[in-house]
């Protein structure tokens, strides 16, 4: 009721008995539950009507999973993000066609809250079930992998000034999973591209790319020696460009940019591709700022967004308390641009970038000796204070 | 039959040869060290290819003929967005067939055809020839500012098939299906083709770089031939590399890298990545064998086309590979004295090209190169 009265108000009128009125309401949350997850407003209210706390899908993974997912939580409680964590477990379980595969609940859950956070899963080799990752990319239409790479201060890598995002097609191309053996010894691999499918990832990579104020758009192909397939993409990608005349778009071969990205990175800004190429580069471009521990990942789909870290379980050093819990949380904070929750998204952000640069609390990864507790501490006590 | 035959020849000229050397061999005729074989000219087919290649070549021309290399080019006109002045291709492909050795520059290869046709020039030259591998030698040079230093991996990559099979088709509006081929018979030869090299080359270790966690019968194939052929070489160290995780550890610790041997796509771009680290397009060299014939090129094919007719592409990536044809053809002297002389040029760092941080020109970089060019010490020693 409350919120609602103050989202009113707050949402149409500036006036500054109005502001204080709401200062003394936000003060007060009417909590009736007495949780430790306030009910708090989002402070940049401004024209949106939404600040209900918002439920999210969470899914901590294996190995260090659990331990991340946990510190990106505190994180959120200490910035007092209006968001609530369900957290639901993906382990296979046999289902009525007796197929190996995600729980219902799960499905259920994201299905419901259209916003997931994923931490890294295993996938275990041979078992004859498909990798969860790429079964969860198909049960929730997952049709772009949007990974921003930039250069982290305070960690030092032999390249600077990367600051490159790179947006994967995810659906199709090489990994439609279609092969067969004709004769023995001779395979085929389908790679399928559509226009559909391409039109969807161009008009989302052209879209992002303004909603984030970035100047260019590199539609990277090989359509000099797959001229039907990458072309149909590297068409859509031209079509796409003509509708947005405020960003730059150019082509390029995916061997050049290979080639110009680890001589020089700031060549590129945003990058649009079909589906391996997408994997090959968004790899290597997190190996130019040091790595997938650093690195987030969005997917978004039509059914919904999931975040996730790329990088593996780690089940070496899983229950230490030694895993760097970065590249997930860089992925929640993606999650709360998604939601709109910018000023909590950058809040975080800044604390997690202070807190590497001053490179008092890092973890064994970047080279330091802190726990991951000690680490997240670090970043709750910046958010309390700043 | 045949084989015998053409080795009984070869040992015949042999001893021919080496009797004639040790007779001609006195101080008083210092040169005949260099000239290996003094009366032979090898003649060599040339494409100079488009873009900045026809300056290249000129520019591996003038080397030549500074140093009186006996080789004589075959030059030929070969351009597929320039089809009305082009050679045939079965012309071309027999003049490399006869001459056995070729050096060319890049075609460039256009992302459309008017026609519908769907191999490009490039890929009907390698499989009229069956130019199955393609060998990158990447190496970093003293001299030349980059990020890595001492990488020292040869990429070897399968040429006729995977991707790059031209096999498309579009079954209804907007849905298109293109196929990648991979099999036994070329992985095994590809993977064969790899340890051989890493043998003869006295390397440690072969990495075969992969996808087969997603193209489980494809990229499988691939692997598991490299597997096969691996125990045939126990003394050759195997590793297999998923080829995202492959990008990602070039970009950050390539020195872990002896010989990789690739896929056609993924070589593309290990190429590429490699060299990017090493200093550009400009100075590595390739070359792409068959069964007889082996054509040189730089290593990283792009035809820089921006830099057509202004006098500053480098010629350094076509000089070795003009280095490493000398080598091939058996006058190691040459190879050897271009070498030593590309090398030197680079590493004094008082002409360099702009690629490479300088403001000369593709002149005056050719102009220093032929004033380095020195008689190695030890063919120098042989003469005396």
């Amino acid at each position: 009721m409350v919120s609602y009265v103050k989202n009113l108000i707050s949402g149409n009128l500036k006036g500054k008995i109005w502001e204080k009125l709401s200062k003394f309401l936000q003060k007060n949350p009417q909590n009736p539950s007495g949780t430790s997850k306030n009910v708090r407003l989002s402070p940049v209210s401004g024209s949106r009507y939404f600040s209900e706390l918002k439920k999210c899908t969470i899914i901590p993974g294996d190995g260090i999973g659990p331990e991340i997912s946990e510190a990106v939580q505190k994180i959120f409680d200490a910035a007092k993000v209006p968001i609530e964590w369900e957290s639901v477990d993906v382990t296979p379980v046999r289902g009525p066609d007796g197929k190996f595969g995600i729980p219902q609940a799960a499905i259920d859950s994201v299905n419901k809250n259209k916003i997931g956070l994923k931490g890294p899963l295993m996938t275990p080799v041979g078992k004859g079930h498909r990798s969860l990752n790429l079964a969860l990319r198909k049960e929730f239409n997952l049709y772009a992998n949007v990974r921003p790479c930039r250069s982290l201060e305070g960690y030092k890598t032999l390249y600077d000034n990367v600051d490159v995002i790179t947006i994967r097609e995810n659906t199709e191309g090489e990994y439609s999973g279609i092969e067969h053996e004709i004769v023995e010894g001779v395979v085929q691999s389908i790679k399928l591209i559509t226009e559909d499918a391409s039109m969807r990832v161009a008009e989302f990579a052209f879209q992002y790319a303004k909603d984030n104020n970035r100047k260019k758009v590199t539609a990277v192909h090989k359509a000099n020696i797959m001229r039907m397939s990458d072309g149909l993409f590297l068409r859509c990608c031209r079509e796409m460009a003509k509708k947005y005349p405020d960003v730059k778009f150019e082509e390029r071969y995916l061997d050049t940019v290979c080639l110009n990205m680890v001589q020089d990175p700031s060549l590129y800004d945003v990058l649009v591709m079909p589906n391996l190429y997408g994997d090959i580069l968004s790899d290597m471009c997190a190996g130019l700022v040091g790595g997938l521990g650093l690195t987030p990942s969005g997917n978004i789909g039509i059914n919904g967004a999931l975040f996730e870290s790329v990088h593996g379980t780690a089940p070496d050093i899983a229950g230490q308390d030694k895993a760097n819990p970065t590249a997930l949380l860089l992925s929640a904070v993606m999650m709360l641009r998604y939601m709109n929750l910018n000023d909590h998204a950058d809040k975080i952000q800044h604390a997690c970038f202070d807190t590497i640069k001053e490179a008092k609390y890092l973890t064994g990864d970047l080279g330091g000796k802190a726990k991951c507790s000690e680490f997240t501490n670090e970043i709750c006590r910046k958010i309390t204070q700043g | 039959m045949s084989v015998i035959a053409r080795n009984v020849n070869r040992l015949a000229l042999q001893v021919i040869s080496s009797s004639v050397r040790s007779i001609h061999c006195t101080a008083a005729n210092a040169t005949a060290g260099i000239e290996e074989r003094p009366d032979a000219r090898t003649s060599c087919t040339l494409i100079p290819g488009d873009g900045v290649g026809p300056e290249l070549m000129h520019s591996v021309q003038e080397v030549f003929k500074a140093s009186g290399i006996p080789v004589d080019f075959e030059a030929y006109f070969f351009s597929e967005v320039n089809p009305t002045l082009s050679a045939p291709l079965d012309v071309v492909a027999n003049s490399i067939q006869k001459n056995r050795v070729c050096l060319k520059g890049i075609l460039a290869s256009p992302d459309y055809s008017n026609t519908g046709e769907l191999q490009t020039l490039n890929m009907k030259l390698r499989n009229a020839l069956d130019l199955y591998a393609n060998v990158v030698h990447v190496k970093s040079l003293s001299g030349i500012k980059s990020r890595h230093e001492n990488i020292d991996c040869v990429i070897i990559r399968e040429q006729t098939e995977g991707e790059y099979s031209a096999l498309e088709h579009e079954g209804v509006k907007g849905v298109v299906e293109c196929l990648k081929i991979v099999t036994a018979k070329k992985s095994l030869r590809i993977a064969k083709f790899a340890f051989d090299y890493a043998t003869k080359n006295q390397r440690r270790k072969v990495t075969a770089v992969h996808k087969a966690n997603i193209m489980k019968l494809g990229d499988g194939l691939f692997l598991k031939s490299c597997e096969d052929m691996a125990k045939l070489y126990p003394k050759i160290e195997f590793e297999k590399m998923i080829v995202d995780n492959c990008t990602m550890q070039m970009v950050s610790k390539p020195q872990q890298f002896d010989v990789m041997v690739t896929p056609n796509l993924y070589g593309n771009i290990v190429d590429n990545l490699a060299c990017g680290l090493v200093g550009g397009a400009g100075v590595v060299a390739g070359a792409s064998y068959s069964a007889n014939a082996v054509v040189f090129e730089p290593g990283a094919r792009h035809t820089y086309s921006e830099a057509v007719g202004k006098n500053i592409a480098n010629p350094t990536a076509m000089l070795l590979a003009a280095s490493k044809m000398l080598r091939h053809i058996n006058l190691p002297v040459y190879g050897d004295m271009i070498r030593n002389a590309v090398e030197k040029v680079i590493r004094d760092g008082k002409v360099r090209t702009k690629d490479i941080g300088g403001q000369s020109s593709t002149q005056e970089f050719t102009y220093a190169v032929i004033a380095n060019l020195e008689i190695p010490k030890a063919a120098k020693a042989a003469a005396v």
